[in-house]
């Protein structure tokens, strides 16, 4: 009896509709987020979040309509973000249903966003998002969707952002988000020894043998990936069976 | 039946609401000493601070007529910080003092492990549960919290391990709480608030 190895799809989306490629590649029509959120919540996802990937202040209400409509849906637990800049920004999104408020570029620029979530919310709502760049032997904090350097070292802001009240990291790998070439695992194993709060791996998921691998060597907490679940090229149920064959405590729901 | 949620601000009401209704049980949300005196059941979801929770059942006038029900026997379910506020105080405010009315103070899980306690975990029951009744012993619950409550209180039905073993579920006579989140935790957590309609039925 263990904390379960966690399984999550991120919705990332433009408007009323999910799209893929997000950082590098052209953004793509993905499908409907109730339609998807629905489906996960069946097959077995151990959470679900919600990135609007825009984050342009016009299309705040139609985010905050996806949310209500996704929470409905749910019998899981839904982190959202993109584009929160404010406690008034969480707070919407927080009375939108979400559980958890993901922030990431307003953070690095203003770290006491952290406290002022975490102070209203509780640490277990707040979810700091790194994206982080290989740069020589360390990693450097990526921001504005992983384009420019915050010059900043990434297990330094993950230890500050937990400081500052963060209750989990959601850490992404630039260098192998898009790349299908597995988790950074180097990467999470970094960052997972150095904070006291879960991890979740994201960038770079294809074969169940890469959850594996972030499991066991990256010290992930949770993983995270997009298109793959979208595709159906990996449903989450045998994924998690997979998982649980090489010895990784997964929830499986009957 | 009509389960009335103690409404001080948590972000978890909607979703409680939405499984109660789903359930087939009306539900209303109120902050009002008034309304909390005359139902027919009550829940209290929490989720963040404890201090938050006590100062808001202060503030609202809410501690005593909640107390008033609980003790006349009227059917209480506690959800997370719902179930830590039935315990005499927390070491998140110790300043503060809870519900009182079971024995024992909440404290912080162990640094040891990754602090907050959060994902899915199992339970293991003691077998005499009956929000835990026809469900299987082997089910995941999800679980978001640093804070938790004593195992060995004589209430406890279920424990749970992280850095320590905790209380999960505590049932005396009328009165009920979980650490974990039942709203979000699938059909066993769907299932355990039917158990708990059918007990305040």
């Amino acid at each position: 009896m263990s904390l379960a190895h966690r399984i999550i799809p991120c919705l990332d989306t433009d408007g009323p509709r999910v799209v893929k490629g997000v950082h590098f590649a052209g953004l793509r029509d993905a499908g409907d987020p109730v339609a998807l959120a629905s489906r996960y919540n069946e097959e077995g996802a151990d959470e679900l979040v919600v990135l609007d990937v825009a984050a342009s202040r016009d299309r705040r209400p139609t985010f905050l309509e996806t949310i209500r409509r996704v929470a409905a849906e749910l019998s899981i637990p839904l982190t959202a973000g993109g584009g929160i800049r404010t406690l008034e920004d969480g707070r919407a999104v927080v009375r939108a249903g979400a559980d958890k408020v993901t922030i990431n570029t307003a953070a690095v620029e203003r770290p006491e966003l952290i406290s002022e979530l975490s102070r209203e919310f509780g640490a277990q709502a707040v979810v700091l998002a790194i994206d982080a760049k290989r740069n020589g032997n360390h990693w450097d904090v990526m921001v504005r969707g992983g384009r420019e350097s915050a010059n900043r070292d990434a297990i330094e802001w993950a230890n500050r952002g937990v400081e500052m009240g963060a209750g989990e990291i959601l850490l992404t790998s630039v260098d192998r988000d898009g790349t299908q070439a597995g988790f950074e695992t180097e990467l999470t194993a970094a960052i997972s020894k150095a904070v006291s709060v879960p991890v979740i791996a994201s960038g770079g998921a294809k074969l169940p043998e890469h959850f594996v691998q972030v499991f066991k060597e990256g010290a992930a907490d949770a993983a995270l990936a997009a298109s793959i679940f979208h595709d159906g090229v990996q449903p989450i149920r045998a994924l998690k069976e997979f998982l649980r064959t090489t010895g990784i405590e997964v929830r499986l729901p009957c | 039946m009509k389960v009335t949620i103690i409404d001080y601000g948590a972000g978890n009401v909607p979703s409680v609401e939405r499984a109660l209704r789903r359930l087939g049980a009306e539900a209303e949300r109120t902050n009002s000493a008034e309304t909390i005196a005359s139902a027919e059941a009550l829940l209290l979801p929490g989720v963040g601070h404890y201090a938050a929770l006590v100062r808001a059942l202060d503030e609202q006038q809410m501690r005593e007529p909640l107390v008033g029900a609980l003790e006349r026997g009227v059917p209480f379910l506690g959800i997370c910080l719902g179930l830590q506020v039935l315990f005499e105080s927390s070491a998140e405010s110790p300043k503060l003092h809870g519900l009182n009315l079971m024995p024992g103070k909440v404290c912080a899980l162990p640094s040891t492990v990754k602090l907050p306690h959060m994902g899915w975990n199992q339970i293991a029951s003691n077998g005499e549960s009956r929000l835990l009744d026809g469900i299987d012993s082997s089910a995941y619950f999800y679980f978001a919290h640093s804070y938790a409550a004593p195992d060995s209180n004589g209430s406890t039905t279920a424990t749970c391990f992280h850095g320590s073993r905790f209380a999960a579920v505590v049932e005396n006579h009328n009165i009920y709480g979980v650490q974990f989140h039942p709203e979000k935790s699938g059909d066993s957590g769907f299932r355990l608030l039917g158990n708990f309609l059918r007990i305040a039925a």
